[in-house]
């Protein structure tokens, strides 16, 4: 069993005991544990099950790369699953529970998958749920959906908040190990601004636990020395608990700081997102120890040999009595005298390298009389939820049992990786280095900034030096090359001297025993948490997916939420082995960002609730919000849908603003409306351009519609364009394209007709706009008094400025309803008073306010077309039966050519009609009208489709419009149109303008 | 994310601060062009492994276009400039001769 030791444990503060809950059972543990440690002190070696065959998992490592550790942190607002235990820093009153297993974590149903193994090999999904079909969506969608995922989705609404800082700095140092420390220190000493950044609370990364001196002095004292002397450095930023991240273009890096994850009750944001641009990058990330691929590797009790020692040096947990080091290394050799000197029992170092050179390591094992075993591998380890024993055979051969030797942990190490992440996340490329069989940053091949030259330097062992006197001597350099690649001169110094034991050469071993037998193979786990053993590998290279990438999306080898990053090169060992190719040639999958997965709060950062995006009032919003309106997004403005009364549903309120306004007196807040001022000598003739109708001959005092179409014919917005004098144009948009049309007019302007002498400015929000509506609108405006508005003086589609019960007043005689009409700007300033003025005046007239649905309706029953309903993006004005709107004279304007295009003039592009149903009723939104016959697929053809549907309370009828094929040529044929209620609608095509088609009511 | 420098402010910000605009220096065919000449203008783009021509504009910032030349494998820019030109200015292709002899894009080199 794991217990914990009366002694040990560097990071412990022993006078500080916290208590924490696993799956509702309280335990002990220190200030300075992590989650990890205090299970394993606490002997919860348990902590979850693998994701396919819900085999028991433990703990295997120390640090980010665990991949089984993972459990569902706190309740309620603070809940949230997948959070690794070897990176949660224990504090009192912590409560965390096991995920992926039922009923319960020491006995789990899903564990019969383990039985199944036989028919769940790699790529097993796409091979068993083919057939037969019907079974899609009642058996294999939810035993999909009811497999898939880990943990829980949180379903309280996260109660932390989060944040984003930018910072800048001359050169990031990504890890604090002594590496990194050094780096930092060398790259400061020069003047250069740095920044260094640790994912743990602890500066100094593996070193005080591996031991070794520099200038003679314990490791340790060098690592205290240098975070004091960075400390002191006003030119530098230490930050721990901040990992990072990604490495993105040209010097961008995302860092992820956790700052009272370890302290839920402090104050203050729990996650901040650094966003940061560096100078140059060093990227001291350390490295990460491999697994070793042998039967029963995945037993809980086999753990990295690295944490091993991590857990008895750090934390004082000893992970078992009696622990077998299996190893192919020297580095090893490290645990097993931690362990003796710990006073536990190591009965056996199993070191598959054969009997050579006696190195310092293999030298001290027999001063302190631990048994070795060259050339030997384990053939299987025995146990099911605890490690109870290992069956040792001869490495070179396929299993044969020797001898068994009683245990209760095993500790193993298949060599070191470097950490390439953050190297290669932005494109620097990988070596393969054949003495110590690992891939390492290919300094030659650094990711490129805007100058060309690389801008990530790999240091320590992350760059592949992983002796400490060499990685020293790594970072020393790198933090000298990367103050002058960011413009400073480095100061003559000399790296520290580092000293540890000689050691001799590791030997790659991918598989242990190197010929194990068929069964063994399929025991031997590469990856932990998604189950991808030896034999999928090579079953994935047998069935031909022999990219590396291919491989990995077939076994999900490397696709858990650990990212492979101990499974990876050992997978890719196995590929290469089984095609029988050399590694570096199989090549690795792509890294990409995050290092490890980061909070979707801190990435959210302050931009939630109504912060999310800004909202856009016009100056009438709060009226509106005190009267009743159910709000309506309309690009970002929120306009009302309708004004809703007590005792009065939204329809019921659309119906009575419709017949209110067609019968008395209407006011609609039209202030969202883009307004373009066009002005200069060349402003006609750049309209004419803009617009498919002509521009350039409308008088001054004049109004007319156009549309706008882009270079591909489609339709992208229209709007009224009134002439203020003949060098300036107010165009109006629709609400949500103001931005949009404007950035379309200046791109026009600056990049094809640079040398047109016309300005365009955005006026939109100088102005409260209000269209007065209805039978009473000019009563309404005369009883207010000032300029003339009778029909003689401003007739229909004409604009004039003047005065309107004291209002300064642009006023345009036009309409988007049918009704007499006039929509009158005022400064923004003004808005809100010329409405109540308007109301009040308007009371004995009936004036109400009206909102978007009612417009609509109006519009609708006009025929008039709204973009973004009648038009998608593949909707050209000719669809529209706009042909009126597009000048025949005009040589050119943006989308002239396209329309002229085969599939543009082609009879069968679909017309618009109007819909008018045979019983009376509304037809669905959307709904496709069947043809005769079926297409390829069996399905019913469709001859149209329905753009615009509402219920008319003009007409007491449901009114359509919709895009019909030879449409205008059958008026009066009745087509269906099924439903996804099952009701099929039938409506008879009739012209789209269901009111009022002489216009008498708007020329008055 | 790109760091780039506005020719017409001067200002050097990172990417979020522009718009990309697709492909720069399209000569524009309208009415009357064949529809060989049409289709190149509307729909064929050039996708190089290496130096390109890119429209930009300063959307967050002063709001003008200009252009970008920019290596597409190193993330290398090798000038930006005013976007009133029918061609990459002569500076802009010494640059790139010098750092890639022998390129080519469209009819420059």
């Amino acid at each position: 069993m794991s217990t914990r030791l009366a002694t040990g444990g560097r990071l412990l503060t022993k006078d500080k005991p916290v208590t924490f809950r696993f799956n509702g059972k309280q335990l002990r543990g220190y200030e300075g544990d992590t989650l990890a440690s205090a299970l394993l002190a606490n002997d919860q070696m348990l902590v979850g099950r693998s994701f396919k065959y819900h085999r028991p998992r433990g703990i295997v490592a120390s640090g980010a790369e665990e991949p089984n550790g993972l459990v569902n942190m706190g309740d309620e607002g603070k809940f949230e699953p997948n959070q690794r235990v070897t990176t949660t820093e224990l504090f009192d009153g912590l409560s965390a529970t096991s995920q992926n297993h039922w009923p319960s974590l020491e006995f789990d149903v899903g564990v019969i998958n383990k039985y199944m193994s036989r028919f769940m090999p790699a790529g097993f999904y796409y091979k068993t749920f083919m057939y037969p079909r019907a079974f899609w969506k009642h058996v294999y969608e939810p035993f999909i959906r009811q497999a898939a995922g880990l943990g829980k989705a949180p379903k309280a609404r996260d109660v932390d908040t989060y944040e984003h800082y930018h910072a800048f700095c001359d050169v990031l140092v990504i890890g604090g190990g002594v590496a990194g420390l050094l780096a930092a220190k060398t790259a400061a000493q020069s003047g250069a601004k740095v920044m260094l950044i640790e994912q743990t609370a602890h500066w100094g990364g593996r070193a005080p636990v591996d031991g070794g001196t520099v200038d003679g002095d314990p490791v340790e004292d060098f690592v205290e020395k240098t975070v004091a002397e960075l400390a002191s450095m006003e030119n530098v930023t230490l930050r721990n608990r901040t990992m990072g991240a990604g490495v993105y273009d040209h010097g961008y890096v995302l860092g992820y700081e956790r700052l009272t994850d370890h302290a839920p009750e402090a104050a203050g944001p729990r996650h901040r997102l650094w966003r940061v641009r560096a100078g140059h990058i060093i990227t001291a990330t350390g490295a990460i120890e491999r697994p070793l691929s042998f039967a029963g590797n995945d037993i809980p009790g086999v753990m990295l040999a690295s944490a091993v020692r991590d857990y008895v040096a750090n934390w004082g947990v000893s992970i078992g009595d009696r622990t077998v080091i299996v190893t192919n290394n020297d580095d090893a050799y490290l645990t097993a005298f931690a362990l003796k000197f710990a006073g536990l029992e190591v009965p056996a170092i199993v070191d598959a390298r054969p009997a050579g050179d006696e190195s310092p390591a293999m030298a001290q094992a027999k001063a302190l009389g631990l048994r070795v075993l060259h050339g030997h591998g384990i053939a299987k380890v025995k146990g099911n939820k605890r490690v109870t024993g290992v069956a040792i055979c001869a490495q070179a051969g396929e299993g044969a049992v020797l001898e068994e030797i009683t245990c209760d942990a095993v500790a193993m190490s298949g060599g070191w990786s470097p950490v390439v992440h953050l190297w290669s996340h932005c494109g620097g490329k990988l070596a393969w280095d054949d003495a110590q069989a690992f891939f390492k940053p290919d300094r030659d091949k650094a990711p490129t900034g805007a100058d060309g030259a690389g801008f990530v330097t790999a240091a320590g062992a992350a760059s592949g030096a992983l002796i400490l006197s060499d990685a020293l001597g790594d970072a020393h350099a790198a933090g000298q090359a990367a103050a002058k690649a960011a413009g400073f001169t480095a100061r003559k110094t000399k790296a520290p001297k580092g000293e540890t034991p000689a050691e001799a050469p590791m030997l790659p071993v991918w598989m242990m025993p190197q010929g194990a037998s068929a069964p063994l193979r399929a025991k031997a786990w590469l990856d932990y948490q998604n189950d991808v053993k030896v034999s999928d590998v090579q079953l994935a290279a047998r069935e031909g997916f022999e990219s590396v990438e291919h491989a990995k999306r077939y076994t999900t080898l490397g696709m858990a939420t650990d990212q492979g990053k101990l499974s990876n090169i050992n997978g890719l060992a196995t590929l290469a082995g089984a095609l029988d190719t050399p590694i570096p040639q199989v090549g690795t999958t792509t890294f990409r960002p995050p290092y490890t997965p980061i909070s979707m709060g801190a990435i959210g950062g302050e931009a939630r609730a109504e912060v999310f995006q800004p909202i856009r009032r016009t100056p009438m919003h709060d009226w509106h919000d005190t009267n009743g309106a159910d709000w309506e997004p309309v690009g970002h403005w929120r306009r009302p849908y309708a004004f809703v009364r007590d005792g009065e549903s939204t329809h019921d309120a659309v119906m009575r603003e419709v017949v209110n306004t067609r019968q008395n007196l209407g006011l609609l807040d039209a202030s969202t409306l883009g307004k373009l001022v066009v002005k200069g000598p060349d402003a006609g003739k750049f309209l004419d351009m803009l617009y498919t109708n002509m521009m350039s001959t409308l008088k001054p005092g004049k109004c007319r519609y156009g549309l706008m179409c882009s270079e591909n014919g489609f339709l992208i917005d229209d709007g009224v364009v009134a002439r203020i004098d003949e060098d300036t144009f107010l165009c109006h948009t629709t609400t949500g394209g103001a931005e949009r049309i404007h950035g379309h007019m200046e791109e026009w302007l600056q990049t094809e007709w640079w040398d047109w002498k016309v300005y365009v400015a955005n006026v939109t929000e100088q102005y409260a706009q209000v269209a007065v509506v209805g039978p009473n609108a000019r009563k309404v405006l005369e009883k207010l008094g000032g300029m003339d508005v009778s029909k003689e003086a401003l007739g229909f589609m004409e604009w004039a400025d003047g005065e309107i019960g004291g209002f300064k007043a642009r006023v345009y005689r036009i309409s988007f309803s049918g009704e007499l009409s006039y929509e009158i700007a005022v400064d923004a300033g003004q808005g809100q008073a010329f409405w109540d003025a308007l109301m009040a005046a308007g009371a004995e007239f009936g004036a109400m306010p009206y909102g978007t649905e009612c417009l609509h309706i109006l519009r609708a029953e006009k025929g008039f077309i709204m973009i973004g309903d009648e038009t998608d993006g593949t909707i050209i004005p000719q669809d529209l039966g706009l042909n009126w709107a597009i000048s025949k004279k005009k040589e050119d304007y943006l989308g002239k050519r396209a329309q002229a295009r085969s599939h543009m003039t082609d009879p069968e592009r679909w017309k618009l009609v109007g819909l008018e149903t045979v019983d009376g009723s509304t037809l669905p939104d959307g709904a496709y009208a069947a043809g005769e016959g079926v297409n390829a697929n069996g399905q019913r053809n469709v001859i149209g489709r329905v753009t615009s549907t509402y219920h008319s309370p003009t007409l007491g009828r449901g009114i359509a419009m919709g895009l019909v094929l030879h449409g205008p040529d059958r008026m009066g044929e009745v087509i269906s149109f099924p439903g996804t209620d099952g009701k099929t609608y039938e409506a008879r095509i009739v012209d789209p303008v269901f009111y009022d088609k002489e216009g008498e009511k708007q020329n008055v | 994310m790109l760091i780039l420098t506005c020719p017409m402010c001067g200002v050097t910000a990172e990417e979020t601060e522009f718009h990309g605009g697709g492909e720069a220096h399209l000569k524009r065919f309208g009415p009357g062009s064949s529809e060989d000449e049409f289709e190149g203008y509307l729909f064929m783009r050039e996708n190089p492994k290496g130096v390109h021509f890119e429209r930009w504009r300063h959307a967050n910032g002063c709001g003008k276009w200009f252009h970008a030349a920019r290596c597409t494998t190193t993330l290398e820019v090798f000038g930006t400039y005013a976007a009133q030109t029918y061609e990459p200015p002569a500076e802009i292709k010494a640059v790139i001769s010098d750092k890639r002899p022998g390129w080519r894009w469209r009819e420059h080199s």
